[in-house]
């Protein structure tokens, strides 16, 4: 416990665990507070906490997780990712080799994504009164273009890119945790999005919303922006992709793919004209090789998703109010 | 000879029904002189003559009324004597409100039937042909009050021999609103997939038979909607609608020439065939004879030892069937689980790649109604769809004393979805609005929920729902301005049955059905609840708890459902249980192990439908299904070929004032008839039995001597024959549904008694919901 007390330990903790992967000029100053040049232009930020158990699951752990988490809510925006903080809530028994590959981890997606992690804090609490390890990031990116990239800009005929298939961090960290088997590997999706993103902006695209799917899958993120943007949204079932053990899984826990977590996805509304050169972008990227259009924004202002299948039966996608409950009478 | 007076007045369904035309015919044939007029309560009446005339007028008057009129009150009045001359038909009075009754949709008449026989008639072979005492009706109403201009006829003005005939109170279609003639009514034509016209008229109608005859799949639209048609007998042409319908096992409905045919293919009771000729033209269920294979394709009703069957709804599949002259596969012309099309232009959008054909009119459907199912059971007539030819009829129960209570708005459950409107001591409920999950069905109910509130002019100050959290329908509910009351599914199931007999007093209500939310969070369906006739309803009982692993999943897959059970009777046993080890792959078997010992994604319920699933599954009845109800229709098949009498042993445990149920025993039963090759028939037959029995010992601790059977299970014959009969026979009184389905297109018309019966509800079981992060 006296790790978090700031005493001798939590130096050690710091030098032999933290700071190595921490490294670049501000950290080694070891102040309260990191000291960052002018970022030229509109700036954004965000934060965000992560918790997930088991802690490392097939396809990445709770270290990059927070990294790329922080990275993707930055690049939703359209902004560059420039720095990020990390803040570390360990829980007393936690061994130290786990700490270490979780740092060695956010240290390598920090660098692979071109951030700086330049400040963090460390805190333990009792056995019991944490899930392990829990890690909030805080990240700062600039923006390099002049768009609002936001729902309202939402607008009739946009089309609707999807960057990969969709369900698969969900299910892998679930299928970890509970011990389950299922056919073919499955792997979380966890990649950080800002890659794509910029080439679309730098190509000048002009991208009216993004969005990454995090919990609640790619359902909630639509339900959530066409309410937002009081927009009908018509999305073809076919063209959204979900690989075998995904879909395996889901029909064994009853769950529906369209409403599990996924880590390395977004949704992008680009004007129909340039949805071709935009998807053609998408798909240079290794992250997002497999976007394709899944569907178009349609005139009506009721705020609606509208899913059809290959025989043409149209279901509405709500939010899930909770846990997902047979209603078969 | 002594000249008298009478005013009477007659409550029921007496109006659009040539009730005037009838009492003013009537009251000619006796030489009464007076006044027949309509009022927001019915019909009033005046006649004066012979005393013995008017006796006799009252007698005939019931037993010669339209065939669809019926009589709820008459009550007389001696009147002194007036100067009048004649009888005549008054005109309503347009300042009274309008009874705000429509009727149903009703198939054609004798006398209609003759003129379209009869070369010399002016509508002869004229498909739209109707009077008043039948044709169409709900399906054409736009507005209130029932007028021509209120209707799908307004874009037809009457030719002149047709307005006279409306006209004239002697003529049989006096105020008939949809009279039309070749001359001036909706005429066929008929399209090809892609909406182009190939013919009209006669023509339309020929070329439409013909391709049927040779294989071809015909999209008829048909009173409330599209239907599909094809050969019965032709299996490859049924084959292929159920691959373009993807519909791969779920009954097709039959559509027969006459009366004649069906007794050749199925055994009917006088009953059946009574409903099957009755004017709302319901499809019936009927046990096939073995010799119907001759005539009718076995993948029309794979693995079901009953036919859908019905006679034709309309004038033209009168002529359709005249036609052909053979059964005909008539089913919904809609794409899976959505509401039938019944606009020429959707339809063509939607079924294009359905059917061949289109045989098309020019009358407009203002709302879809799918054609009613029923089934005999226990004597009576049980409704287990219930749309064109039923609907709009209100469903009256028992007034409750004091001030006339609001309107208000039922929403129904999410399946087989039903609203209502309460008004008064009735319910109006909409037609059968399917399943609520498709984009299509929830306009429908949206659209069939503000045709209430406009048709009935009502402004409904709360709206009932039920208490699922997931349900459409009672999300829709509380978006809604109005002040928003859940009840729980089987109570509504209990008091939807209570309110069919008009039954306000204490009374046991035993609801099994497949899936309802109680407040624990439990998925419960195998309830007995108790009503004090007074203020409370409480829970007194039910089938002890199983996982479902998978929830929604398991339900698809039964052999889950029996894993399910296994692992609650068994625990860790049910992994070393054959049924267990041959019926999953290893990989499945350890995942459903995990699931079930750590309860999760496993949702426990104590549902009666899911046992029957489970127990489907045990018997190896089935696989995968692909329609909800088709696991437990295989086990009452399969019980149906065996007539033991044994049954197996069940536990009923005291928990407080809370009776469990326990299968356990039966499960262990069945298993080890398994082991020693017992037929599946055999122990389907003996798991029905001792359902019975459990009712019988939950009934007779419960002491209660009126007992209501409700929910979905109760569409199962066998099971509730043999436990009305096993309860009757020590007394009880035992009632099931008629008028509404007993499954949850029954659920709103509970939602309305209950609240209007001012009941609260009390569940004994596990209690302590309460909200966390
Ligand atoms: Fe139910
Ligand atoms: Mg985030
Ligand atoms: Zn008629
Ligand atoms: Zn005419």
């Amino acid at each position: 416990l006296g790790h978090g007390s700031g005493g001798e330990l939590s130096q050690r903790l710091l030098r032999e665990y933290i700071y190595p992967h921490f490294d670049n000029a501000w950290t080694v100053q070891a102040h309260d507070s990191a000291t960052l040049p002018r970022i030229g232009g509109r700036t954004v930020f965000t934060t965000d906490s992560f918790v997930v158990s088991p802690l490392f699951f097939p396809g990445g752990n709770i270290g990059e997780l927070a990294v790329y988490g922080t990275v993707n809510d930055l690049a939703m925006s359209g902004a560059r990712p420039l720095y990020l903080s990390c803040s570390l809530i360990l829980e007393e028994g936690l061994p130290m080799k786990t700490l270490a590959a979780v740092m060695a981890s956010m240290g390598r997606a920090a660098a692979a994504t071109g951030v700086q992690l330049v400040t963090g804090d460390t805190k333990v609490v009792e056995k019991g009164k944490g899930d392990g390890l829990f890690i909030n990031t805080a990240g700062i990116g600039s923006l390099e273009h002049v768009l609002s990239i936001a729902p309202d800009r939402i607008q009739p005929g946009d089309s609707i890119l999807l960057s990969g298939d969709i369900g698969r961090h969900g299910m892998a960290v679930m299928a970890r945790r509970e011990g389950l088997e299922f056919d073919g590997p499955l792997l979380s999706d966890c990649a950080p999005l800002h890659e794509p993103v910029l080439a679309l902006l730098e190509a000048g695209i002009n991208v009216h919303c993004l969005r990454d799917l995090t919990r609640g899958g790619l359902a909630t993120a639509l339900v959530e922006l066409a309410e937002g943007s009081r927009r009908q949204f018509s999305l073809r079932e076919n063209d959204i992709a979900i690989t075998e053990p995904v879909l395996g899984a889901c029909e064994m826990l009853g769950l529906d793919p369209l409403y599990v977590a996924n880590e390395g996805r977004f949704v992008a509304f680009v004007p129909p004209h340039q949805a071709q050169q935009a998807l053609a972008i998408l798909q240079k990227c290794p992250v997002s090789a497999d976007s394709r259009a899944i569907g178009t924004v349609s005139a009506s202002e009721a705020a609606e998703v509208i899913l059809r299948n290959s025989i043409g039966c149209e279901r509405l996608l709500d939010r899930l109010p909770g846990e997902q409950l047979p209603r078969i009478c | 000879m002594t000249t008298e007076r009478l005013h009477i007045a007659i409550g029921g369904l007496v109006q659009g029904v040539g009730f005037r035309p009838f009492v003013y015919r009537l009251a000619r044939d006796c030489d009464l002189s007076g006044w027949v007029a309509n009022d927001s309560g019915g019909v009033q009446i005046e006649i004066q003559g012979e005393g013995a005339r008017i006796r006799e007028f009252l007698r005939r008057l019931p037993i010669e009324k339209p065939r669809y009129a019926t009589i709820d009150s008459l009550t007389t009045e001696a009147r002194p004597l007036c100067r009048e001359v004649g009888f005549i038909v008054r005109q309503s009075d347009s300042t009274a409100a309008p009874a705000a009754v429509i009727l149903p949709d009703l198939a054609p008449c004798s006398d209609c039937l003759r003129e379209m026989s009869d070369p010399d008639d002016r509508r002869y072979r004229y498909p739209f042909t109707n009077c008043t005492l039948c044709g169409p009706r709900f399906s054409i109403v736009a507005r209130l009050p029932y007028d021509r201009v209120n209707t799908s006829m307004s874009a037809f003005p009457l030719c002149e021999p047709c307005r006279e005939e409306y006209e004239n109170p002697l003529d049989r279609r006096f105020h008939a609103e949809p009279v039309a003639c070749p001359a001036c009514g909706p005429q066929l034509q008929l399209c090809d997939a892609s909406g182009t016209q190939i013919a009209v008229r006669e023509a339309a109608l020929q070329l439409a038979a013909e391709a049927i005859a040779e294989g071809r799949i015909v999209a008829l639209k048909s009173v409330g909607g599209f239907q599909l048609l094809v050969d019965a007998a032709n299996s490859a042409a049924v084959a292929r609608l159920r691959d373009r319908k993807r519909r791969p096992h779920k009954t097709l409905a039959l559509l027969y020439p006459d009366i004649e045919s069906v007794m050749r293919d199925c055994r009917i009771s006088a009953l059946e065939k009574a409903q099957l000729e009755s004017p709302q033209r319901p499809i019936v269920l009927l046990a096939a004879r073995a010799s119907a294979g001759a005539r009718i394709a076995t993948a029309v009703a794979p693995h079901n030892p009953n036919l859908g069957v019905m006679l034709p709804a309309s004038p033209l599949h009168q002529l359709l069937v005249d036609a052909l002259q053979r059964p005909l596969v008539a089913t919904s012309g809609n794409l899976s689980a959505e509401p039938i099309c019944y606009d020429n232009d959707d339809a063509i959008r939607r079924l294009g790649a359905i059917a061949d054909l289109f045989l098309l009119h020019d009358r407009e459907i203002q709302r879809p109604l799918d054609d009613s199912v029923v089934r005999e059971m226990d004597g009576q007539t049980v409704m287990l769809r219930r749309a064109r030819g039923y609907a709009p009829m209100p469903i009256e129960f028992p007034a409750v004393s004091g001030a006339q209570p609001s309107d208000f708005l039922a929403v129904g459950a999410d399946l087989k979805s039903v609203a209502g409107l309460a008004r008064g001591s009735a319910a109006f409920l909409t037609q059968y609005l399917g399943d609520l999950d498709n984009r299509a069905a929830r306009e429908m109910f949206e659209q069939s929920v503000s045709d209430l509130k406009n048709l009935y002019q009502a402004a409904p100050e709360s709206v009932i729902a039920d208490q699922h959290p997931a349900y459409i329908s009672s999300r829709w509910a509380r978006r809604q301005q109005s002040a928003f009351i859940g009840v729980q599914h089987h109570v509504a199931h209990f008091f939807s049955c209570l309110a069919e007999h008009g039954h306000r007093d204490r009374a046991l209500g035993i609801c099994w059905d497949g899936t309802g939310w109680s407040a624990d969070n439990t998925i419960r369906g195998g309830e007995f609840l108790r009503w004090d006739g007074d203020l409370e309803v409480s829970h007194i009982a039910g089938l002890s708890p199983f996982p479902l692993p998978g929830g929604e999943a398991a339900i698809r897959n039964p052999r889950r459902q029996a894993a399910g059970l296994l692992y609650a009777a068994l625990g860790r046993g049910a992994f070393a249980d054959e049924f267990f080890r041959d019926n999953f792959e290893p990989a499945e078997q350890q995942n459903l192990a995990i699931m079930l010992e750590r309860g999760i994604y496993s949702p426990v319920c104590t549902s009666a439908g899911r046992l029957f699933d489970a127990v489907a599954a045990l018997l190896g009845l089935v696989g995968e299904v692909s329609f909800e109800g088709q696991a437990a229709m295989a086990v009452e098949f399969a019980a149906q070929q065996s007539d033991t009498r044994r049954s197996y042993p069940f536990a009923l445990k005291q928990q407080g004032s809370y009776r469990l149920l326990d299968w356990e025993p039966l499960a262990a039963g069945l298993l080890e008839d398994g082991r020693r090759g017992v037929p599946a028939a055999e122990r389907a037959r003996a798991f029905h039995n001792t359902l019975a029995q459990m009712m019988h010992a939950v009934a007779v601790r419960a002491g209660e001597e009126h007992i209501f059977l409700s929910g979905g299970v109760f569409q199962n014959r066998l099971l509730t024959e043999s436990a009305a009969r096993l309860l009757r026979q020590d007394g009880f009184r035992v009632h099931c549904h008629s008028r509404v389905p007993p499954n949850d297109g029954g659920i709103a018309l509970g939602q309305i008694y209950f609240a209007r019966c001012g009941a609260s509800y009390r569940t004994l079981s596990k209690e302590g919901y309460e909200q966390c992060v």
